[in-house]
């Protein structure tokens, strides 16, 4: 008789908890399917005992609006697009007399081994970064003249001060090879006329 | 071989495939978080999670990396308290002129204990490889 009782209470409670967990499961689900972004309470890096935790800007309600980038792509947001559209509108200086350079000027990389060609756009790195940021200390100001490759780009050097850690990461390969080897006649280095206009990330062709 | 055999060996692949996945994934800080534990564990305060995303929304990189002059490698800027509340480093806007200031000591230092510091989210990042 005790057992049947305990077996029943043990029954119901099983039961129990079955449908908590499969409540909480779909919940969580659902959370996921909404959520790009991770909760500061559950990303690994923010105390979730921390009184302020609640008043940080998340960044799913930051970036609404936001022209986005490939889900898992580092922030998920076309930060080049953002700035370009004036969706986001980030001061350039706070002293009045500090001088602000936009140049608009592609280079053609050609020591790709066998990956196409890398074309870089002054332009979108100009509009963020001030032209000390990277020379000389990263790049002299003499195309052909960088030993630039994926190993010390991986490693942090070069390209990979930033990108990998803060700009778009390194698995984007064809958004920096660009160039098909067979189709490029022209010269390598700095080009003629304006850079080349992108359309923004998610409507870029993926090339397999 | 054996049907068992052979089912194993097919696995295999599959396996692993998940078993690196799960490796992969747990990284979950938002793309280039910096963690700055220097002194802030030392001194009884959790760690610091400076959050690029939220900064470059509103101002460009060469606002820090060049006129306020923070080198571009984490853990490469000696940044104290004492340098933020003479106006060097955050304390360039965190001053209650252009952003809140010091005293809300855990906006900032909202890190769990223990965390070391460099950037997060960055080489660990599962963007899936596009070319």
């Amino acid at each position: 008789m005790i057992v049947g009782r305990i077996s029943r209470a043990g029954l119901v409670s099983l039961v129990g908890m079955a449908l908590l967990a499969l409540s909480l499961s779909s919940g969580a689900e659902e959370g996921k399917k909404k959520e790009r972004w991770k909760r500061f309470e559950n990303d690994g890096l923010h105390d979730p005992g921390n009184p302020a935790i609640g008043e940080l800007q998340w960044p799913g309600d930051a970036f609404e609006g936001f022209p986005m980038d490939n889900p898992d792509t580092g922030n998920q947001v076309d930060w080049v697009r953002a700035l370009e559209s004036g969706v986001i509108v980030p001061r350039t200086n706070l002293f009045p007399d500090t001088h602000i350079e936009v140049l608009d000027l592609d280079i053609i990389m050609d020591q790709t081994s066998t990956m196409p060609y890398v074309r870089f756009p002054h332009r979108a790195h100009t509009q963020w970064l001030d032209c000390s940021n990277c020379h000389d200390h990263l790049f002299v100001k003499k195309s052909g003249a960088n030993p630039v490759n994926m190993f010390a780009i991986l490693s942090g050097e070069y390209c990979g001060r930033c990108h990998g850690a803060v700009a778009f990461p390194l698995t984007e390969c064809r958004r920096c090879h660009s160039v098909e080897r067979n189709s490029f006649r022209g010269n390598f280095g700095a080009q003629e006329g304006p850079g080349r206009v992108y359309p923004p990330v998610m409507e870029q062709e993926v090339v397999n | 071989m054996g049907i068992r055999q052979i089912a194993a060996s097919r696995l295999w692949g599959p396996l692993m495939a998940v078993a690196l996945l799960l490796v992969a994934l747990p990284s979950r800080a938002e793309y280039a978080d910096v963690v700055l534990n220097k002194y802030a564990e030392k001194n009884g305060m959790r760690p610091v999670i400076f959050p690029h995303w939220f900064h470059r929304i509103r101002f460009r990189c060469k606002v820090c990396h060049f006129e306020l002059g923070f080198e571009m490698r984490a853990g490469s800027n000696d940044i104290t308290m004492g340098k933020i509340i003479d106006g060097q480093y955050c304390g360039m806007c965190h001053n209650n002129e252009i952003a809140w200031s010091v005293e809300h000591c855990d906006r900032c230092h909202s890190g769990r204990p223990g965390l070391k510091t460099r950037i997060y989210g960055g080489h660990e990042t599962s963007g899936p490889s596009r070319w």
